[in-house]
């Protein structure tokens, strides 16, 4: 006999309620198929998103069972608690329904904390060699593979706290330029970075660290950023 | 005050309390354990002025430090920022300083 899991799920926008629905369980089911399941067997109007499913685009998180995670590589029996799941959107974003929310805020706080890639050079010109061993090309490499998918702000009980903080997913992408020598606009990144809202509003909770589905450290990156602009940092 | 700023002087108030507040509650501890009354205590910290420096710069740590961490708390669970919150916060450092220094001259 199927086993059968007992899903719950966000069904609207801020106002919503968990709707509950019974999908059959399966071996080395992601969470993913699960919402995918009710969408094509049992509710069609299920509102979410995904694209690779694969782990590289960061576009299916979800809140699952309280947690932020990316669904399609998260596994249902390594989550599921007796057989229930609750999925509901991510927080700490305004929710456009179901289980999809409002992601332009936290791309445009990439740009508050100065993420944006400034050079000076064109094609034309030699490229620029950089020293794969040299000790800022490693701490750049060390925080570059962020997927975007927003697990780290939505665990943030900072970001939950205070509006104007930009979280730790645009200030690991800050550490990351401040360690690229190509990037120009240095003194507009500690600016950025160094202002109300910046590095300087990090509590250090560390939950970014510990959510991070790519096992990044933005914890690591912000407290970086607080000793490099600080009067005790390195000039740069 | 930004952000930045209060950081800094939270932090660097830490590195100076630590110390300090070890120190005093090792002091707490000795004065219990032996068995002290409070005239052999107060002849004690009237006996050098070293525990009268101690004092004065635990105290001037400490109306730095409690406001920026009540601040903090403020600001995040009721959203108050900007400046009626830094005058709420300069207002209760004050008392602090003067509440600590006011039992720091009478002990010392």
């Amino acid at each position: 006999m199927t086993k059968i899991l007992t899903v719950k799920i966000w069904r609207g926008g801020k106002d919503g309620t968990l709707e509950s629905y019974s999908v059959p369980a399966r071996k080395s089911q992601t969470v993913l198929d699960v919402v995918t399941y009710i969408q094509r067997h049992l509710d069609a109007d299920l509102s979410y998103r995904f694209a690779c499913r694969v782990g590289m685009c960061g576009s299916c998180a979800m809140t699952v069972n309280g947690v932020p995670r990316w669904t399609c590589r998260t596994h249902v029996d390594k989550v599921s608690q007796d057989g229930q799941l609750i999925i509901e959107p991510l927080k700490n974003l305004e929710i456009i329904r179901d289980l999809t929310t409002d992601m332009v805020p936290f791309f445009e706080k990439w740009e508050k904390a100065g993420g944006r890639f400034e050079g000076k050079q064109s094609r034309a010109d030699k490229i620029t060699a950089i020293d794969p061993d040299s000790k800022k090309r490693l701490a750049a490499s060390a925080a570059i593979e962020c997927i975007n998918c927003a697990v780290c702000y939505s665990g943030c009980d900072t970001v939950r706290a205070r509006d104007d903080y930009v979280g730790p997913a645009a200030l690991n992408r800050a550490w990351s330029l401040f360690n690229d020598e190509k990037h120009t606009g240095q003194r507009k990144l500690k600016k950025s970075v160094k202002a109300d809202g910046g590095c300087y509003t990090c509590h250090t909770h560390a939950n970014c660290s510990q959510s991070c589905p790519v096992d990044l450290d933005p914890a690591g990156s912000i407290a970086s950023l607080k000793r490099s602009y600080s009067m005790f940092g390195s000039r740069s | 005050m930004s952000d930045a700023t209060a950081y800094m002087l939270q932090r660097l108030s830490a590195a100076v309390l630590a110390p300090l507040v070890l120190i005093h509650l090792g002091l707490i501890v000795y004065a219990i354990e032996g068995g002290l009354s409070a005239a052999e205590i107060l002849s004690r910290t009237t006996s050098t002025p070293l525990w009268a420096v101690f004092y004065f710069v635990f105290i001037i740590a400490v109306s730095i430090h409690a406001p920026l961490g009540l601040r903090n708390i403020i600001r995040e669970w009721t959203g108050r920022h900007g400046r009626s919150l830094d005058w709420m916060m300069g207002t209760f450092a004050l008392v602090l300083l003067l509440t600590g220094m006011r039992a720091v001259m009478v002990i010392t």
